[in-house]
């Protein structure tokens, strides 16, 4: 059970908070302590819109221990609207094909259980093909 | 600095060795290697290794492999850089030898797969990417592979079997290893029809992981013993380079920049060309990855190291020999042995000792060890002397 190691990232997996570079405003996420852009040192928090869209995707059918009770599952670069690109499974997919492209939104989905009835829960963002109006 | 050459190479077969444990499997290419350099004794040993750890429950491996090989008291560490752990380890060895600070240096690339089975290995090998951000998602190396190859797919309009001839030329490569996991060649067919393993990603697009382990003695000329058999193999150059770790941090995701830099150091510091290689020993542990190391090694442009395959290229008779005792995807991928394999695959195409894998004309190898998605890039070039 690895509690200290999720519970110090809740702000990343629940809100999809990073930073934004007072130096060169580039916005960051995962958080890191200097800016990739300009090196500079960067720490001020900034919260992403969830917005994004597909910059490639795969469908997994073998999976990691953990994840084998959701497998198939699929899993994106999925690039933000604001710039940064992050790692996600794709989820609420439905019939719909993914293609590369397909605007995305951000949801808070289960990401694994730890294992046994009593192990931990481990929480985290996923993206949808975004709603229209 | 001190030129340093390669006194002795030694590997076992690649394969599912149930028989066999860590320390043996370790033993049995260390004992080949120090015999094939005339009994040359080592003061320091250099263990390349990337799971054990966690799929044999074995750490410190220095001092686990320095004890069971009667070389006890020497100086014994062990290095790990993901899959390119065997070409750190190779060129920690390098720098011991050409610093002047050790007379011998035995490197040593060895890994156990098969001490644990199924999603166990696909969790440990998950430890090479970010676990924060990548893992955490269920993305496994494979996985990273066909984002990769999904995107490269889509970018460069490359047709379902436009990665054929990687796999097929590592398969009748292997074909003629004694060594290899896989010793049968596969018509194209098969490509087309195997099943996904993670989409686009099928199963002759990835290369086995299995045991396996390998070793080189590094020295330099003048400790060769007198009667030394074998024509003379020196490494030119070696260089290591990094990448973002995760790859959705990468600036372009589908230039491998730590190949792009690792090559250009290696070949300054050698003071070669490009063209003056003849052969490559790419990590090809999925046909993506070999299609842009071939790009970020600066053989092929942007967008075009898929047609390295289809026009085989890179076959055994080909422009750019690459894979030529089959690779990972043919001889197999021992994880962290795999840097160490590269290096007595080329050492034997150098000395002219490759049997019917022998490359015509070969006096110059780059061989190549990638960490991930390429995080981490070691090139080392290794040349015929005299």
């Amino acid at each position: 059970m690895e509690v200290p190691r999720h519970w110090r990232l809740k702000q990343q997996r629940y809100n999809l908070t990073g930073e934004i570079c007072p130096h060169c405003e580039a916005k960051i996420f995962p958080p890191r302590d200097i800016c990739p852009t300009c090196g500079e040192e960067a720490k001020s928090l900034y919260t992403f819109s969830g917005r994004g869209e597909v910059y490639s995707y795969t469908t997994v059918y073998e999976a990691p221990s953990g994840y084998d009770q959701d497998s198939p599952y699929t899993v994106a670069l999925v690039k933000l609207e604001e710039g940064p690109m992050v790692t996600a499974q794709l989820t609420d997919l439905g019939d719909q094909p993914v293609e590369i492209g397909t605007p995305v939104e951000m949801v808070t989905r289960k990401l694994r259980s730890d294992g046994d009835e009593r192990g931990m829960l481990v929480y985290g963002y996923k993206f949808r093909p975004a709603l229209r109006a | 600095m001190t030129e340093v050459v390669i006194a002795g190479i030694g590997q076992t077969s690649v394969g599912e060795h149930w028989d066999t444990s860590l320390r043996e499997l370790a033993f049995s290419a260390i004992e080949g290697a120090i015999k094939d350099a005339g009994g040359l004794r080592p003061q320091i040993l250099i263990v390349g290794n990337m799971l054990a750890p966690i799929l044999s429950k074995q750490a410190h491996l220095g001092g686990y492999v320095a004890d069971f090989c009667g070389l006890t008291g020497i100086e014994a560490i062990s290095i790990e850089a993901a899959g390119a752990s065997g070409g750190a380890a190779l060129r920690q060895g390098y720098l011991a030898v050409t610093s002047g600070m050790v007379d011998a240096a035995l490197v040593i690339g060895v890994e156990k797969f098969t001490d644990m089975v199924g999603s166990d290995i696909e969790t440990a090998l998950s430890t090479s990417s970010d676990n924060d951000f990548e893992s955490v998602h269920g993305l496994t190396l494979t996985a990273q592979a066909a984002l990769l190859m999904c995107r490269y797919m889509h970018e460069f309009d490359v047709p379902r079997d436009g990665f054929a001839g990687f796999p097929l030329v590592a398969h009748t490569n292997g074909a003629r290893n004694k060594n290899a996991m896989f010793q049968k060649a596969i018509k194209p067919e098969t490509y087309i029809k195997a099943s996904m393993i993670s989409e686009p990603v099928n199963m002759f697009d990835a290369a086995p992981y299995a045991d396996g382990a390998a070793a080189v003695v590094l020295t330099r000329c003048e400790l060769l013993p007198e009667d030394f058999p074998h024509p003379l193999v020196r490494i030119a150059s070696s260089a290591t380079a990094s990448d973002t770790m995760a790859l959705h941090d990468r600036h372009q995701p589908l230039v491998f920049s730590a190949v792009r830099l690792s090559v250009e150091r290696a070949l300054v510091h050698a003071g070669l060309a490009r063209e003056q290689i003849n052969l490559f020993e790419y990590h090809d542990a999925f046909s993506i990855f070999a299609a842009l190391s071939l790009e970020a090694s600066g053989f092929a442009d942007v967008g075009q190291g898929w047609t390295f395959a289809r026009d085989k290229t890179i076959a055994q008779n080909g422009k750019l020999p690459c894979a030529t005792f089959g690779g990972l995807k043919a001889r197999g991928n021992p994880g962290g042995a795999t840097g160490v394999y590269q290096a007595v695959e080329a050492t034997l195409q150098l000395r002219g000792q490759a049997g019917s894998n022998q490359v015509s004309f070969a006096n110059v190898a780059m061989i190549q060890s990638l960490g991930g998605p390429a995080a981490t890039a070691v090139t080392h070039i290794l040349t015929k002397i005299g």
